[in-house]
Formats: structure tokens, C-alpha cells, sequence
């Protein structure tokens, strides 16, 4: 039993890992409507950033300063020459746009700062909570809870940008209605540009914590294929639903990989997660926590 | 001045309905075709025709698979690659275990496989929609990779999970240099285009554009949509099959699962995208684009060392090429977000007019 529950636990807190990359997808989707497939490699591109200054020798937080100033300008400068000039194309266009910028962004970070393999260290271990293994036999990592609660803080924080600032009714005014937005005066470009920033800030934090987890190095862009079937499965427009998502995902995962892997020969992980999350749509189609879309002729 | 359709007279239906209906079009594809099948396999050196051209047709009929899906009925993929993969290694175990079947009929058996995968993983397009529906089918990418490499029964139980394909022969015709295989390949991917052409522009293709634009109103005009959804899904998989089987025979020769990874099926999407969504020559020009432009970029690379006097280190170069090519895509999408193939268009309407401005 305590293994199970050791199976179930690290795989809620490997899901917490998975939304902290769909939140950024949802931040974007929901103030802009795209579909941004850019944002592993955004990821990519915060961690690398700033695993380079640290070794450089920088004090931690001036990096973390600096990379989040260069992930805003990123931002800025995605909005103005990808997003702009697409204004009003259909959905595709602009999944197909951003899958261009991942080629872009991946190149200029192994440009700037090659493309060898990097290890990361917070001065938080990766091992197992004493007390907890001690008492219930259950092994939990103490990096994974400390990654939890930064996941928690970030979404306390969105949830107070979101709710109680006047950037976030902003935001979500744009996220309802583009042109209901603009009709009432809110400047649809400086939110476009305060998304892609917040979305860079949360790259950020999940690459810094992927990072701390499996190296910082090339495979961290597929990260955004983990957080996929998160994000339909939660549904597009909701934080929420990033999160539970997230949990669900990562706990059957772990799950099916732990009983049902051995059964079917291993390696299920690569897809399991994307089964998981069609089951929940065959029933929502718009995933849990999305928007209930009505068609009408 | 040349083109021109002034005199040109429709007197009957068929003459209505032809494909080519301006006879300049019709001398340019009969000219196209003739260089195509016999100037080339002759002209061309044998690097050319099996690294270059050869992939080309393949991925341009991988492109047509897709454009048929996600151009012509709307249902966004992300797993064109998948059935290529089915295609190729249901060719090898129709090859291997049935003794005597033609080359031709593996192949199509292939594409049939891939079809019938199609149709299963087409399923969840009935209640699923849009961006969900293009993450729902990479489900299908992830999963028919790992069913390959998994199930040793695929590679014919190859420790390595690779095949080898065997000896191609048409009616005791060895098909084993690169001319023949270019042969091969372009009578298969000629046909399939002309039948893709052809069913475009039938009922089946109508009710495809009509789920397109927008599948509720095509329901209510008694569209069966479940039927047309399943059929695109069948056929864009059975053409993406097809192209699978070419890829492994008449290209690599040797596969492995991994040669139908996710990036493949972007690249694909890719030529769909800037050729044009929804348009059977955008396949092709796209495939173009994408095959010949790296080609490009790695001479210009060469080039722009020798002209300088500098030496490029490797990582350095395909970054860049990476970086130009991602920026190209999005300048693409800018510019022209109906791709190569309305360019075409455009180009042909100034042609008409040629040299008078109106």
C-alpha cells in the first residue's frame, strides 16, 4: 500500500512539473487565442540562458533578473514581428507561425550558447524526505515538493494578476472578446505584449525546474509534448484546469507505467498520457475546465 | 501574349470539364511529364535522382496525403509520419509473407494497413475539434512508433528493430538503380495525384470542402458527416501509406522506426502550409520548397565561408539554417498565408493579361 501511495505521490508532483509548462500554453491561448507551440523551446531558452550566466559566475538572482528581462523582450519582440502582422488568420496559421519560432529560438540559444548539456543546482537535493521514508516507508522527493510549492506560489500569483489588477481584467477582457475589447479602449498589442512577457516568466520557472531535474540541454523542448495532453485534457482557457490536468496526467501516468508498463513491454510513457486525455475528451470534448463551445450555422 | 485563352471554344460538356481546360495548361503538363519520365532518369546523375528527386516525389505524395486531410476536409494532423510508418513496414511483411505478391500490391496492401489506422484514429474527429482534435492525433504519432518498435513482429523480429527492403521486381524488371526506382516512384505518385486530382473535384471532394468550412451546416445540408470525416481520414492515410512504402523502398532501403519521428510529420505539415492548404499542386511545390531549400542554405553556407575566408564550425551552421529557416516559415505565413500554390495562381491571372496592364 505504501508503495502505491509512493507511486501516486510522485506522479501528482511529476504532474505538477507537466503544468507548470501548460500554464504558459494557457496564458497565451487564453489572452490571444494561439496555440503556442513555441513554448518547449521558450523553456529551453530561459533555462539555457540562465544556466549560462550561473556558470559564467553571476550571482543567482542577477541571472534569474537578466534571463527574465531577455525572456521579456522575447516576448515583446514575438508579438510585434510574428503575431502582429497575423492578426484575423485562422488558427492553423498561426499553430504553424509559432512552430516556425520554435526552429528560431532553438537555433539562437545553441547559437548564443552552444549546445552542450548543462547540470543545474538550487542547493535543494533531489533525494528522498527523511522523516516520511522513516515512518510510512514512503520515498518523496524533496525537490519535487519544493517544485510543487513554487507551482502553487505561481499560480496564487496568476490567480491575484488575473483577478485583482487592472492588467488582468485587461486580459481577460481580451481573452473574451478581442474586438469588445478594443471597442471599450483597452490596447490589445500592450496586453499581447504583457501575455508573451508572463508566459516567459513562467518558461522561466519551469525551466529552472526541469532544469534542476534532468539537465538543462536539448531534450527539455520536449517537455512542451508532455504538457499536450495536459492541456487538452484540462482544456485550453483554464488555469485550473492546467493544474488538474497536470495531476491526472501524472498520476495515471506513473501509474500505468509502474503496473501496466511491465505487462506490455516498458516504455508506454510516450503515449499513455496522450490515451489518458482522449478518454476524457471522448466525454468533454472541450476538456475539463474548457470553454463549453456552441456551433451554430 | 502566349497565354491566352481567346479562341479556345467549349462546345460539350466533357470539354467543360476537363482538367486542363486552356490548351497552353494541357502542352505545359504533357511537356512536364515528358521531361519528367524521360529526360531526367537520363540526364540526371545518380546522386541527384536517389538523394534528391526520389524523396521529393515521396514527400510531395506525403504532402498530398495530408492536404487531403487537413487542406481539403479541415481536420487538423499531426501524424502524417505515423502512417508512413505503417505503410513502409506493412509493405516489408506483405513482401515477406506472401510469397510471390507484385511490388505494386505490397504497397497498396501498405496503404490499405495505414488506412485502416486512419479510420480508427479518425474516430475521436466525431466529437473532437479543432487544435484538440491536432493533439489527439499525435497520440496516434507516439502510439504506432512505439506499437513498431515494440512489437517485433513489424521488423520480422530484427534485433535492432530495423528492415531492409527487399528486392524490388515489375514483371521480371529489376527495379534496383536509382533510375528505376525514380520511375518507380513518379508512375506511382503521377497516378495517385491524378486520381487525388479527380476525387477533389467529385462529390466526395465537395463534401470534404463543405465539412471544411464549416461541418455543422454541412450536416444539416444531409452531409453524412461521420462517413465523410472517416473517408478523409482513410484516404489521406492510404495515400500517406503509400508514400511510407516509396520512402522505404525506393529511398532509404533501410528503415528504422525512428526514421518517422514527430519531425517528419512537421515537415510534412510544413509543405502543405507553404505550398498551400487545399491545393494539389501546393503539395508539390511545397514538398519542392522544403526538400531543395536546405540544399540551398548549406551551398549558400559554403559560399558565404569562401567569400569571406572564414571557417564555420558545424554547430554553427546548422543553427543558423535552422534559424533562417524557422524565420522563412513565419515570413511565409506573413506574406503568403495561402502558400506557393496562390502565388502560382497570381502569376497565371498576370500572365493572361501579359504585357497589358488590364
Amino acid at each position: 500500500m505504501s508503495f502505491f501511495i509512493e507511486v501516486v505521490a510522485g506522479g501528482l508532483l511529476a504532474g505538477v512539473m507537466y503544468a507548470l509548462v501548460a500554464l504558459g500554453f494557457v496564458l497565451i491561448y487564453k489572452a490571444s487565442g494561439v496555440f503556442n507551440f513555441a513554448q518547449g523551446s521558450m523553456v529551453f531558452f530561459a533555462a539555457l540562458t540562465f544556466v549560462s550566466l550561473t556558470e559564467r559566475g553571476w550571482n543567482l538572482w542577477l541571472a534569474l533578473a537578466v534571463t527574465l528581462a531577455a525572456m521579456v523582450v522575447v516576448g515583446v519582440a514575438i508579438e510585434r514581428i510574428v503575431l502582429r502582422p497575423l492578426v484575423n488568420q485562422p488558427p492553423i496559421t498561426l499553430l504553424m507561425a509559432t512552430i516556425g519560432l520554435t526552429f528560431v529560438l532553438e537555433g539562437m540559444s545553441q547559437l548564443m550558447w552552444g549546445s552542450q548539456p548543462h547540470g543545474l543546482e538550487l542547493g535543494i537535493p533531489d533525494v528522498p524526505m527523511e522523516w516520511l521514508s522513516e515512518k510510512w516507508n514512503i520515498n518523496i522527493s524533496q525537490f519535487d515538493l519544493f517544485a510543487a510549492g513554487v507551482a502553487g506560489v505561481l499560480v496564487a500569483v496568476l490567480a491575484l494578476l488575473f483577478q485583482k489588477t487592472r492588467i488582468g481584467r485587461a486580459l481577460r477582457a481580451v481573452a473574451d472578446d478581442h474586438q469588445a475589447a478594443l471597442a471599450v479602449g483597452i490596447p490589445l498589442q500592450h496586453i499581447w505584449a504583457i501575455v508573451w512577457a508572463v508566459a516567459g516568466f513562467v518558461a522561466l520557472v519551469a525551466g529552472v525546474m526541469w532544469g534542476v531535474r534532468n539537465g538543462v540541454q536539448y531534450a527539455l523542448t520536449f517537455v512542451a509534448l508532455k504538457a499536450l495532453p495536459v492541456l487538452i485534457l484540462g482544456g485550453f482557457e483554464s488555469i485550473l484546469g492546467a493544474i488538474v490536468g497536470g495531476l491526472i496526467i501524472g498520476a495515471s501516468e506513473k501509474v500505468a507505467e509502474v503496473y501496466l508498463g511491465p505487462m506490455v513491454g516498458g516504455g508506454i510513457e510516450s503515449w499513455f498520457a496522450y490515451v489518458v486525455a482522449l478518454l476524457f475528451l471522448l466525454v468533454r470534448p472541450e476538456g475539463l475546465f474548457g470553454e463549453k463551445h456552441i456551433d451554430r450555422v | 501574349m502566349l497565354y491566352r485563352e481567346a479562341g479556345q471554344f467549349k462546345s460539350t460538356y466533357a470539354q467543360d470539364q476537363q482538367l486542363f481546360p486552356i490548351v497552353q495548361d494541357r502542352i505545359a503538363v504533357v511537356a512536364l511529364l515528358l521531361v519528367a519520365f524521360i529526360v531526367v532518369p537520363l540526364a540526371g546523375d545518380q546522386y541527384w535522382l536517389s538523394a534528391i528527386i526520389t524523396p521529393f516525389l515521396v514527400l510531395s505524395l506525403a504532402a498530398l496525403g495530408l492536404n487531403i486531410l487537413t487542406g481539403y476536409a479541415g481536420q487538423l494532423s499531426l501524424g502524417a509520419a505515423a502512417f508512413m510508418a505503417i505503410g513502409a513496414f506493412m509493405a516489408y511483411n506483405a513482401v515477406l509473407r506472401i510469397p510471390g505478391i507484385p511490388i505494386l500490391a505490397a504497397f497498396a496492401l501498405g496503404g490499405l494497413c495505414a488506412a485502416a489506422v486512419g479510420l480508427v484514429f479518425g474516430l475521436p474527429s466525431l466529437r473532437i475539434k479543432g487544435l484538440y482534435l491536432a493533439v489527439a492525433t499525435l497520440a496516434c504519432q507516439f502510439f504506432v512508433l512505439w506499437a513498431i518498435n515494440r512489437i517485433g513482429w513489424f521488423s520480422n523480429y530484427s534485433s535492432s528493430g530495423v528492415i531492409t527492403a527487399q528486392r524490388m521486381d515489375i514483371l521480371g524488371y529489376a527495379i534496383d538503380t536509382p533510375a528505376t526506382k525514380y520511375l518507380l516512384t513518379l508512375l506511382v505518385v503521377a497516378v495517385m495525384a491524378l486520381a487525388a486530382k479527380n476525387l477533389m473535384r467529385s462529390e466526395t471532394g465537395r463534401a470534404f470542402m463543405a465539412v471544411r468550412d464549416m461541418d455543422v451546416a454541412a450536416s444539416v445540408i444531409g452531409i453524412p458527416m461521420m462517413k465523410t470525416k472517416l473517408l478523409a481520414f482513410a484516404i489521406s492515410s492510404f495515400y500517406c501509406g503509400v508514400a511510407g512504402a516509396l520512402y522505404a523502398y525506393c529511398y532509404l532501403g533501410t528503415v528504422e522506426p525512428e526514421a518517422f519521428t514527430l519531425d517528419l510529420s512537421f515537415r510534412v505539415l510544413f509543405m502543405i502550409i507553404i505550398g498551400g492548404v487545399g491545393s494539389i499542386l501546393g503539395s508539390f511545390l511545397g514538398a519542392a520548397f522544403i526538400t531543395f531549400f536546405p540544399i540551398f542554405l548549406n551551398l549558400a553556407s559554403k559560399w558565404i565561408e569562401t567569400m569571406l575566408g572564414i571557417e564555420m564550425s558545424h554547430a554553427v551552421v546548422s543553427n543558423s539554417e535552422a534559424i533562417i529557416f524557422g524565420s522563412l516559415i513565419i515570413f511565409f505565413l506573413i506574406v503568403e498565408p495561402l502558400g506557393l500554390a496562390r502565388l502560382w495562381q497570381v502569376a497565371k491571372e498576370k500572365l493572361r493579361l501579359w504585357p497589358f496592364p488590364h
